[in-house]
């Protein structure tokens, strides 16, 4: 078997990989390795081929892959190891990674920081237990992207998409600008589980309605979907009997949430916060295992790619400077716990003294949606360390609040820092 | 009739393929044919997954005498097969004192049928055992034979090596009439034409009363299929030691919990009677009751723990035991009726089936020579079925030697559950071809784990087209009619400028 070392190795090469390995090597990491379970460098990206990345990182509209190709771009201009079509399996805490391909076949890697950037996998039928018959036509959204954009094949022609997921509807455009006919996007919530922006440019624009507190309660079909049986719910998310309808179509997509794809992180011990089912981690994304880091929708499911990008440039470069034994000793924590309103926070602990030295961006999303303006507020000790305003907060859409090192004086001696989000 | 076989299986149901590979042995001409695109993919894919060691069915009642007969035949045939069988043994539970008793009747009823290996457990004893084990539990009836298996994986296995030994397997080959001259059937009409036979095999599972029926045999048997639902729970997140049944009621063995020989432990099954054959739907009632019985033993079981749902269908019967004073109307039939000539007929193969399969195939050899056939043995019939590697069961260094002869084993497709390109395409070209997605993941157990596909499908049609020098677009999940794609993307248009 082959062994090699490594200083930093990144696990995925979406754009929280990319910018790891990138952040990695400009903070002095030498030799910098990442790996790809794909042909090709990108991730999700390379099948994300509508536009609305990049806004503000490059103040630019880009679509998913070429966006992906300026970080490729750098990565090949850095001379940043990559190893393509190569699938990890397992991770030990002492950072030995067990990988295999068809060139050479399992090799073992050792290195001094290892970043996780695995991303989401899709939840599935069973997950939310769809009952009915397993016929083909049911697939994730995700899946269908996959075909269409990337392989050039159609997986169906009348579509009914539950979930109202980025890409669920943007594939409801997508199928449709391919000459499709998509029947109805349903969500069990009362709201829209993805971006107002993407109801707008993808569902309204295109005419597919939206229907909010429905679901789909049954599936029709032996071999190929015929057609799916929807339903209205309660408040409680209970069906509503008498409100079936039949709805004749060949496919289901499935929309209905992400979740990060940790299993290599368990293996290598470590600890996910069972809301965000990522790892718990620090300012620098550093986990609970010393010298594993963790970058972008790993950790929690983000809805801006530049956002993930960020991410994965604070892990690459945590793992930097842990590799070359510059990363400070952990000293003060602090733990950051979500208030009122609010689902969770990441990072999950901060250290006041790395405060000191630089600012530290708190991410998180709300439990329910306010459409007024609220204050998004941090306090410690019983009184509020920071606050802003903003116009409305959605389950949908990430919020963030930054901490700036003049704040680090009210932090003083706190335990924990609470972060609440009422309406103002 | 241009092609004349000695003797026609009808069915590559468990059963079905057992009986063709017993039968191997002896110097006979001998056509399996089966309806469906892949063999095994009914009943004998979607069920409990265990052997039973017989202390369950009526005493007197062919079932029991199968089961029971069985038992000993598995460890030496996975040993020559090469599935999946592990003797893990069996735990009958009792929640609650009132529940006791019960365990003492079945005690008595497997010491009749004959099991060995039978002994008590007390509650203590029990939740040492099985830490996720209700804590009311008041005492469990251990049987040692007990086991679970790979259902499909036996299936195969014994179609394969029935096939290295001569078996002609035909599959989307349906039944449709026997050939009758002078009370003796001399073939049978399929869609596929014509086979002349001097014996008929019935081994057609949910569809055995229609195949005697066409030979006016049994013209009141029926069967009535009986649904039952199950959830596969994340092994990630939930790992059983055993296999746990509760106490059983009237209709059947109740909804239990039991490991797998894929780690992943499975609740489940309902038994719901249905007239639909082919309705392997799945019901929010169904899974409610699975989740509901689930509880009862294990009572940390969520939903969220649940990675895939499935149903199967139980072939039930109605004929009654011929044994003089048993009074039990769901028997197994595994006879030569009088009615006709060159039928083997069987029907009401429900539970325990599958671990009856191997004795009802030797049964079915003694009827055959009963009634005149000299079997001859085959100078150089192979009892074994090799395996292929497995990456899930070997170490790097074992699997590092595998990729060497073959660097697609070194390309892992199925994230979840580590299965490689090489396995996929060892499966296209094994003795019974895979060639739809679901014959794939029957074999591999590719796509059954936390992402269900979602990664892997694109993936693996592409392999499987490839492989059969086929379009995608003709690539299926379980046959014809099945297929996944519809059509090509529009062609981005070429600019001349």
């Amino acid at each position: 078997m082959i062994d090699q070392t490594y200083d930093v190795v990144v696990v995925g090469s979406g754009p929280g990989g990319l910018a790891a390995a990138i952040a990695a090597k400009e903070n002095g990491a030498e030799k910098v390795l990442i790996i790809e379970r794909d042909i090709e460098l990108g991730g999700i990206l390379l099948q994300c081929i509508h536009n609305g990345f990049g806004m503000e990182i490059f103040k630019e509209d880009l679509p998913g892959p070429s966006y992906a190709q300026r970080f490729i771009q750098q990565v090949s201009e850095l001379g940043i190891d990559t190893l393509l079509d190569s699938m990890v399996l397992e991770a030990t805490p002492q950072r030995r990674l067990y990988v295999t391909n068809r060139a050479g076949g399992i090799r073992t890697i050792d290195t001094k920081a290892l970043v996780f950037a695995m991303g989401c996998r899709e939840r599935t039928r069973a997950q939310i237990r769809v009952p009915g018959t397993r016929p083909a036509g049911v697939y994730t959204a995700g899946t269908a992207q996959r075909w269409v954009n990337v392989e050039g094949f159609m997986p169906g022609k009348r579509f009914v998409i539950l979930g109202s997921g980025d890409i669920g509807m943007i594939m409801a455009r997508r199928l449709t600008l391919e000459g499709a006919q998509v029947e109805r996007v349903l969500e069990i919530m009362p709201y829209l589980s993805g971006l107002s922006r993407n109801y707008v440019q993808c569902l309204q624009d295109f005419n597919i309605p939206l229907h909010l507190k429905h679901t789909v309660k049954n599936i029709i079909g032996n071999k190929r979907v015929e057609a799916v049986e929807m339903a209205a719910v309660d408040d409680q998310r209970r069906i509503i009997p008498g409100s079936e309808e039949v709805i004749l179509c060949d496919t289901l997509l499935l929309s209905v949430g992400l979740i990060p794809e940790n299993e290599l992180s368990r293996q290598a011990g470590v600890q996910l916060d069972s809301l965000t089912s990522g790892p718990l981690v620090d300012s620098y994304f550093h986990t609970n295992v010393p010298g594993i880091f963790a970058a972008g929708n790993v950790v929690h499911v983000y809805d801006l790619v530049d956002w993930v990008t960020g991410a994965g440039r604070e892990a690459g470069r945590g793992a930097a400077l842990y590799a070359m034994g510059k990363l400070p000793a952990s000293g003060a924590c602090i733990a950051v716990r979500a208030g009122n309103n609010v689902r969770y926070v990441v990072p999950q602990r901060i250290d006041a003294q790395v405060l000191e030295q630089e600012p530290i961006s708190l991410q998180f999303r709300v439990s329910r949606p306010i459409e007024a303006p609220v204050w998004l507020e941090a306090a410690a000790n019983g009184n509020s360390v920071t606050r802003r305003s903003v116009f409305y907060a959605r389950p949908g859409e990430m919020l963030n609040l930054p901490l700036k090192p003049e704040m680090a004086d009210g932090l003083r001696g706190a335990k924990e820092i609470t972060i609440h989000v009422n309406e103002r | 009739m241009v092609v004349k076989y000695d003797v026609i299986i009808i069915g590559g149901g468990v059963v079905g393929c057992m009986t063709a590979r017993f039968l191997s042995r002896y110097k006979l001409d001998i056509l399996l044919i089966e309806k469906a695109s892949d063999i095994g993919s009914a009943t004998s894919a979607a069920n409990t997954a265990l052997v039973h060691p017989g202390y369950d069915p009526v005493s007197g009642s062919l079932k029991a005498k199968m089961n029971v007969a069985a038992v000993p035949l598995w460890p030496s045939l996975s040993a020559e097969l090469n599935f999946n069988y592990e003797r893990s043994g069996d735990y009958v539970v009792a929640i609650g004192l009132e529940e006791l008793p019960k365990l003492d009747e079945l005690f008595e009823r497997g010491k009749r049928n004959g099991v060995n290996g039978m002994h008590f457990v007390s509650g203590e004893e029990m939740r040492r055992r099985e830490p996720l084990m209700n804590p009311d539990v008041s005492g469990a009836l251990f049987a040692e034979t007990g086991s679970i298996c790979d259902p499909f994986g036996v299936t195969l296995a014994a179609a394969e090596n029935a096939i290295m030994n001569g078996v002609t397997l035909m599959r989307e080959t349906a039944f449709e009439d026997f050939i009758i001259q002078d009370e003796r059937i001399i073939g049978l009409r399929t869609n596929h034409g014509d086979f002349g036979c001097r014996w008929a095999i019935n081994c057609a599972g949910l569809y055995s009363d229609f195949v005697m029926h066409k030979a006016g045999v049994r013209p009141e048997f029926k069967i009535t299929p009986r649904k039952g639902e199950y959830l596969i729970l994340d092994r990630a997140e939930f790992q059983l030691q055993s296999v746990y049944f509760p106490v059983p009621n009237e209709v059947s063995k109740g909804i239990l919990a039991t490991n797998t020989v894929h780690g992943n432990a499975i609740l489940g099954p309902t038994a719901h009677e249905q007239s639909d054959r082919e309705d392997r739907a799945n019901s929010s009632d169904g899974l409610e009751e699975v989740m509901e019985g689930g509880k009862k033993l294990i009572p940390a079981v969520e939903p969220r723990h649940v990675i895939a749902t499935f149903a199967g269908l139980r072939a039930a019967g109605n004929a009654p035991c011929e044994t003089p004073g048993v009074n039990y109307q769901h028997d197994f039939i595994v006879e030569i009726p009088s009615e006709v000539r060159g039928l083997v007929n069987l029907g009401g193969i429900e539970s325990p089936g599958l671990s009856s399969s191997p004795a009802i195939a030797m049964r079915v050899i003694d009827l055959l020579r009963d009634a005149g056939e000299t079997l001859k043995e085959k100078e150089n019939w192979n009892p074994i079925r090799p395996a292929r590697p497995r990456f899930r069961h070997m170490s790097y260094a074992e699997w590092q030697a595998v990729i060497q002869k073959d660097d697609r084993y070194g390309r892992m497709v199925c994230r979840c559950e580590n299965v490689t390109e090489g396995e996929i395409v060892a499966e296209v070209h094994a003795p019974i071809p895979a060639t739809s997605y679901d014959a794939i993941k029957r074999r591999t157990w590719l796509g059954t784990g936390r992402c269900q596909g979602g990664f892997d499908l694109p993936r693996v049609t592409h392999i499987l087209a490839r492989e059969l020098g086929q379009s995608e677009l003709d690539m299926t999940k379980k046959g014809p009619g099945s297929a996944f794609l519809t059509r090509l993307t529009k062609k981005v248009e070429e600019n001349d400028d």
